[in-house]
């Protein structure tokens, strides 16, 4: 598909770990369209970060290994270039933005000297120049008197402003796809909306695509056009923001929407709780690896790992049965 | 609000909490952060009042200065309408069986060298209400209580998920059949859906002993799924106090409203219609809170009456406090 700016296909990660290898993502296919924002939604350990971070070839090797997969960006397949190839990649058309912006700045240098780095090293331009665009990001992320705080250090940010500061860096080559994993879940509900509306204006403004990555089903619900859910390292459903909300299918995804309590419920209802744990592969499963906590689990979900199919239009779901009949659905 | 009313179990009456900063070689005292300013509230038996608010508006100092973890400043706690602040250390420790407290990080909470047996089985021994057998026995029912398998009682806390670890830590405050449990953040660092597990195991537990909770957390659709009542706190002081139903659909004071409107609600329609409210700015340093009223530095209703008196807390409606200039009765 041409109009695709990401397609990733089949991608497989695995890591090796004292007690065996460790199936952390499991043939995850998507797409990405120009300026689309697309949530990746999951629990911690579901694979939605190092889906990501496989496509970035951020992954340590060892003990990770991409063992599989293709992942094109403008008809290049990125696991495949050279280190040297996808370095020009990383952080100047594609960029990453991490949860916890404290650890993801460097402590010793200040924000200046950070900000200028990839300007030069990707744009090449001189520090000069540099610094006058570092300034134009600052502001341009809401941060007042953006050329004076530049000569500052990232202790002397809030989190708020620290997030900012991560985000204008990101931005700083223009990108084309802007990776946010978890940004704002270290942050205060009020900050979190801030740099919400930071994202989604610059969005309009730059016509970026956003990969958004969260365990967080209401930040993605006023933010995503379409959204996919992994569990154990599966992509399990996937469908337009409204759809998905609207008529979960997986039951996994019924789960969660049902375990969060709603402000605009009107009554006091129990929560819906999964039962169990998220499982850990240690091989593939050859089951439903949602099963053991499915409460429509039937004797073939115990026999045979469903595979992601077009259930409505647009609409792809990983699972044997309709949970509204509670039937098989072939 | 009258610390000899029968229903009421806690009443908190004027408590200050602050901490003194030193600088310097001589380790000077420079200021002071007033991590609780003037807080005011009752608890009923069997009620759970929601504590809410962002990091470091002292919502977990409050609860913490109530237990008397911290000596307050000033101020009281009336406990069954026993004064906690004036208690010697003695009295204390016996009143403690009463009250206990479940901590936000499942992680740092339970002791990794000691077996689930010791650490909910410790609180038994220390206050001397069982010994040997007996604690065993006692404690293999607490796990049965909290939905454990009393099998795994010699497993240490690495061998169980966060979800489980935090089962632990609630067993451990029942151990003593305490009448009312602070839980501060109890599901914060739980991943979605093992937080609803852990709130219906707390409101199942609530039915089953008749506790008494002060829930203190930032989710605030967690705390309006499990609080009767809500208190909003903002830099040391509370803002406004309600209950669930009237504070989320009619808040008066500006930084609740401000609060609400930024929760996002996991519905793209509903989500999109409704009006949002972006605050800016960060909140203030609790070392040097700004005069009059704390949040006049964000509020958009600010004027200047804001600047020169604080607010004082004032019931609008019936038991909805509120302290705020701007709010007309």
């Amino acid at each position: 598909m041409p109009d695709l700016l990401l397609d990733v296909q089949g991608l497989e990660t695995q890591f090796k770990t004292p007690e065996g290898i460790v199936h952390a993502v499991n043939g995850v296919s998507f797409g990405l369209k120009e300026g689309e924002t697309l949530g990746l939604v999951g629990e911690s350990g579901c694979g939605k970060t190092v889906t990501m971070l496989s496509v970035l070839r951020l992954i340590a090797s060892p003990p990770g290994k991409i063992t599989m997969g293709k992942a094109f960006f403008l008809g290049q397949d990125l696991l495949q270039m050279t280190n040297e190839e996808i370095r020009h990649v990383r952080g100047g058309r594609m960029a990453m933005i991490f949860q916890d912006p404290m650890t993801s700045l460097n402590p010793v240098l200040t924000i200046g000297t950070q900000m200028e780095e990839p300007l030069m090293l990707h744009l090449g331009m001189t520090r000069k120049q540099a610094r006058v665009r570092s300034a134009e990001l600052l502001e341009k992320v809401g941060i007042p008197n953006a050329k004076d705080r530049l000569p500052d250090f990232p202790h002397q940010f809030s989190g708020g402003m620290r997030q900012r500061v991560m985000i204008a860096m990101a931005l700083s080559c223009d990108p084309q796809i802007l990776i946010a994993d978890e940004p704002t879940t270290a942050l205060d509900v009020t900050i979190q909306a801030q740099i919400i509306e930071l994202v989604k204006r610059l969005r309009d403004e730059l016509g970026m695509a956003i990969i958004w990555i969260t365990h967080d089903l209401g930040v993605i619900a006023g933010l995503a056009r379409r959204v996919s859910v992994m569990y154990g390292g599966y992509l399990i459903e996937e469908a337009l923001v409204e759809d998905l909300y609207a008529h979960p299918q997986h039951p996994y995804t019924i789960g969660l929407l049902g375990s969060l309590p709603r402000l605009d419920s009107k009554t006091h209802q129990r929560l819906f709780s999964i039962e169990g744990l998220p499982p850990i592969l240690y091989e593939k499963p050859n089951m439903c690896p949602f099963a053991p906590r499915c409460k429509w689990a039937l004797e073939h979900c115990w026999k045979e790992n469903p595979f992601l199919e077009e259930i409505g239009p647009g609409h792809r779901a990983a699972c044997w049965v309709d949970t509204q009949t509670g039937r098989s659905r072939s | 609000m009258s610390s000899n009313n029968k229903d009421v179990l806690l009443h908190v009456e004027d408590l200050f909490m602050h901490f003194p900063i030193y600088r310097g070689v001589f380790r000077q005292k420079v200021g002071v952060v007033h991590a609780v300013d003037g807080v005011s509230f009752d608890i009923k038996r069997g009620e759970t009042l929601g504590l809410v608010g962002e990091s470091g508006c002292g919502k977990t100092t409050t609860g913490r200065t109530i237990l008397q973890l911290y000596k307050p400043t000033a101020g009281h706690v009336f406990f069954n309408g026993t004064d906690l602040t004036t208690l010697k250390r003695e009295e204390m420790r016996y009143m403690r069986r009463e009250m206990q407290m479940i901590f936000q990080d499942p992680y740092a909470s339970l002791n990794p060298r000691m077996t689930v047996m010791d650490i909910v089985g410790e609180p038994l021994a220390v206050h001397g209400l069982a010994s040997g057998k007996e604690i065993q026995e006692k404690v293999e029912h607490l796990l049965e209580v909290v939905k454990l398998n009393p099998a795994f009682a010699n497993r240490y806390p690495h061998e169980f998920s966060g979800g489980q670890r935090q089962r632990i830590g609630v067993a451990r405050a029942l151990s003593l059949q305490p009448s009312l449990i602070v839980c501060d953040e109890p599901i914060s660092a739980l991943d979605v859906s093992i937080q609803a597990q852990v709130v219906n195991l707390l409101e199942d537990l609530q039915k089953e002993f008749n506790l008494t909770y002060l829930f203190i957390a930032h989710d605030l659709s967690m705390v309006r799924h499990i609080s009767d009542r809500v208190a909003v706190m903002y830099l040391g002081i509370i803002v406004e106090i309600a209950d669930r139903v009237d504070l989320y659909s009619n808040p008066l004071h500006p930084y609740t409203q401000a609060l609400l409107s930024a929760v996002p609600i996991p519905d793209p329609v509903s989500d999109a219609r409704r009006q949002r409210r972006v605050l800016e700015g960060d909140v203030p340093s609790p070392a040097n809170p700004p005069s009059g009223c704390r949040f006049r530095t964000r509020c958009w209703l600010a004027e200047k009456i804001c600047e020169e008196q604080r607010p004082e807390f004032r019931e609008i409606t019936r038991d909805h406090f509120v302290a705020c200039h701007m709010v007309k009765i």
